[in-house]
């Protein structure tokens, strides 16, 4: 590891760690925020940066996430139990939500999974008797921990922090076992990965169900975290907004999902000095973005290694010259 | 049953809008390989540049027109030039993203720019109303419904009759063989984007009476189109007509006889199922899996 990135590690840490305290209430809740999104675009980055699966349905993972462990926290069932069915449930739908992947690709797919979106949000918003439809479920009670109330932000924030670096490191050991390697190779080349041995059926099932699981943990820490939940987070609108995320931090980076959240959550607050534009400034931003770096904010160094490398090699070429030139 | 006729012809009128918006966004991936998630805010922006030159005193016909040539410099020339040459080279991600930013741009930029509000818009034909064998049917109904179909029908004819058309058909099927035919690759490309602005144009012209000029009217409009395009086949421009009218015709029965809440279900089903058993739609050729 270069010194460079454990230098921005530690900032990293000691951002996440220390700046909260000295932050008002909408402070310490945007970084909360931040960090539910960054678990759940960890997620759909294995699922369309390491296997290379087109999704665009990975808000309705979330909102399965939220509303599990809301309706259970109204039936009087702890947010305990509410995390490991929540967790469950979206590996299960995750996994048929798998089947159409293998049966089409690429826009279809995206296609395919959008749908399940809008269907699963119609279910939101019109079964009311479950869901609440658009009044929504409120007074979603924090959990505790230990006997420790994490009712105040700050605490809850520490709490969705020491989740995001679990659900970090589960990923991190996931993507450099046997596994990850398969995902990739699921990605960059199915046919050859087939004939290398790997069944690539039960590798595109299980890209969606891990990505979907990540997302179904986002989720049922969004709900106690804004404590209201009604279906418009959990939109197509959403997933979009995941998806860009994902590709604009860069897709197939490990910490691209840590970038991408900030441009999707934070970026926009920082712009509402724009007031009304502050949207229309975002979207500019993200097309100038894409023009300018197409595999996201992370191949950053990857381009400055690249420019160093020909620019090592150009010279390489015209001393090599200019001693030919020398010889009579 | 008159209920129902009357569903379905009014049907037929909305799918044949949707039809337009989905024809230019296959015409698109054909020749291009772009997805363009930006597709509902292309009929959105015309319908917004029309109400601001009749605001400046053009009848409706001369501001469609000079709507309709903006729209070629911009949304086609300018769309092509600035955001899908440059990023096509880097696979689908890239321009997905690019498009969606593009979109939330131009929705928010109509918003903070114009207006919030819904704007009523000029309708082509007339208030009228025909009762043929007790079935009432509007003029408008009919009018978008013929107009539509015409427009359909004549980009149809263009692609399959003339030799532009045929050229831009054989880029659409192979790009390197149509270079070393000597087809103009990039101009026949150009020209794909430029029906497609024309095309949207269009719609914004037929739909926008009904559905009021407002800056999100391009959310549910574009999504209709990709399920139009899907349902008839994303490969084969006669589905995204059939499209259409399936996505039209159904989602307005649905809210009569179902539920009006799940109005979009039922589309919604219909394009599941056509993905699961038959991903190339209704009207598309399979592609063979490429190693």
């Amino acid at each position: 590891m270069s010194k460079l990135s454990v230098a921005t590690g530690v900032a990293l840490a000691a951002v996440l760690l220390f700046v909260p305290p000295f932050l008002k209430n909408y402070g310490v809740y945007l970084f909360s925020y931040w960090l539910v999104f960054v678990i759940a675009t960890m997620g759909l980055n294995l699922t369309i940066g390491y296997a290379g699966q087109k999704s665009l349905g990975h808000a309705a993972f979330f909102g399965i996430g939220a509303y599990t462990v809301a309706i259970l926290l109204k039936a009087g069932i702890s947010f305990w139990i509410g995390l490991p069915l929540a967790m469950l449930g979206c590996f299960i739908v995750g996994l048929a939500l798998g089947f159409p992947a293998l049966r089409v690709q690429t826009i279809y797919l995206a296609f395919a999974t959008l749908g399940f979106n809008t269907a699963l949000w119609l279910v939101m918003r019109n079964e009311e008797w479950l869901t609440g439809g658009t009044f929504g479920i409120n007074n979603i009670a924090r959990p505790s921990l230990f006997g420790l109330e994490l009712t105040s932000n700050l605490r809850f924030y520490y709490f969705i922090l020491g989740v995001a670096v679990i659900m970090c490191m589960l990923l991190w050991k996931l993507l450099h076992s046997p596994w990850g390697k398969a995902f990739t190779a699921l990605r960059d080349n199915p046919i050859r990965a087939e004939s290398l041995g790997i069944d690539i059926q039960a590798y595109t099932l299980l890209s969606f169900a891990i990505g979907a699981v990540y997302a179904g943990v986002a989720g049922a820490l969004f709900a106690p975290l804004v404590e209201f939940i009604e279906p418009a987070p959990f939109t197509v609108g959403a997933s979009i907004m995941m998806y860009l995320m994902v590709v604009v931090g860069g897709a197939g980076y490990f910490w691209g999902p840590l970038l991408g959240s900030a441009v999707g959550v934070i970026l926009p607050e920082w712009l509402r000095f724009a007031q009304g534009w502050y949207l229309f400034v975002f979207g500019t931003a993200v097309v100038l973005l894409m023009l300018w770096l197409p595999d996201g904010l992370l191949s950053i160094p990857d381009k400055l290694r690249a420019r160093r490398q020909s620019r090592a090699a150009s010279a390489a070429r015209a001393a090599a010259a200019s001693r030919i030139e020398v010889q009579p | 049953m008159t209920d129902f006729l009357q569903l379905l012809i009014s049907g037929c009128a909305t799918g044949a809008i949707y039809a337009l918006a989905a024809l230019g966004f296959t015409l698109l991936w054909q020749a291009s390989g772009t997805i363009n998630f930006a597709q509902g805010e292309f009929v959105m922006l015309p319908a917004f540049a029309m109400l601001g030159f009749m605001a400046a005193g053009a009848p409706l016909a001369v501001s469609f027109l000079l709507t309709a040539s903006v729209a070629v410099i911009v949304l086609g020339g300018a769309f092509k030039r600035g955001i899908a040459d440059p990023l096509l080279r880097h696979g689908l991600m890239p321009i997905v993203v690019a498009t969606i930013g593009l979109a939330i741009a131009a929705r928010n930029g109509v918003r903070a720019g114009y207006s919030a509000e819904a704007h009523p818009f000029p309708s082509l034909f007339a208030d009228k109303l025909f009762t043929v064998a007790g079935v009432n049917v509007t003029l408008a109904d009919i009018g978008t419904l013929a107009v539509a179909l015409a427009l359909v029908l004549g980009v149809q004819a263009f692609l399959s009759r003339t030799v532009t058309g045929r050229a831009m058909q054989a880029v659409a099927q192979n790009t390197e063989s149509a270079t070393v035919l000597g087809i103009n690759v990039p101009r026949m490309i150009f020209y794909t984007f430029a029906i497609n602005a024309v095309l949207a144009c269009a719609a914004a012209l037929l739909v926008t009476p009904t559905y009021l000029a407002k800056f999100d009217m391009g959310e549910s409009l574009g999504t209709k189109a990709f399920f139009a395009a899907i349902i008839g086949g994303f490969n084969n421009s006669r589905g995204a007509l059939l499209g259409g009218v399936i996505v039209g015709v159904s989602e307005n029965l649905a809210a009569a006889y179902i539920s009006p809440s799940y109005k979009d279900a039922v589309a919604l089903v219909i394009f599941m199922v056509v993905i699961l058993f038959k991903p190339q739609g209704l009207l598309g050729k399979k592609v063979e899996r490429k190693v």
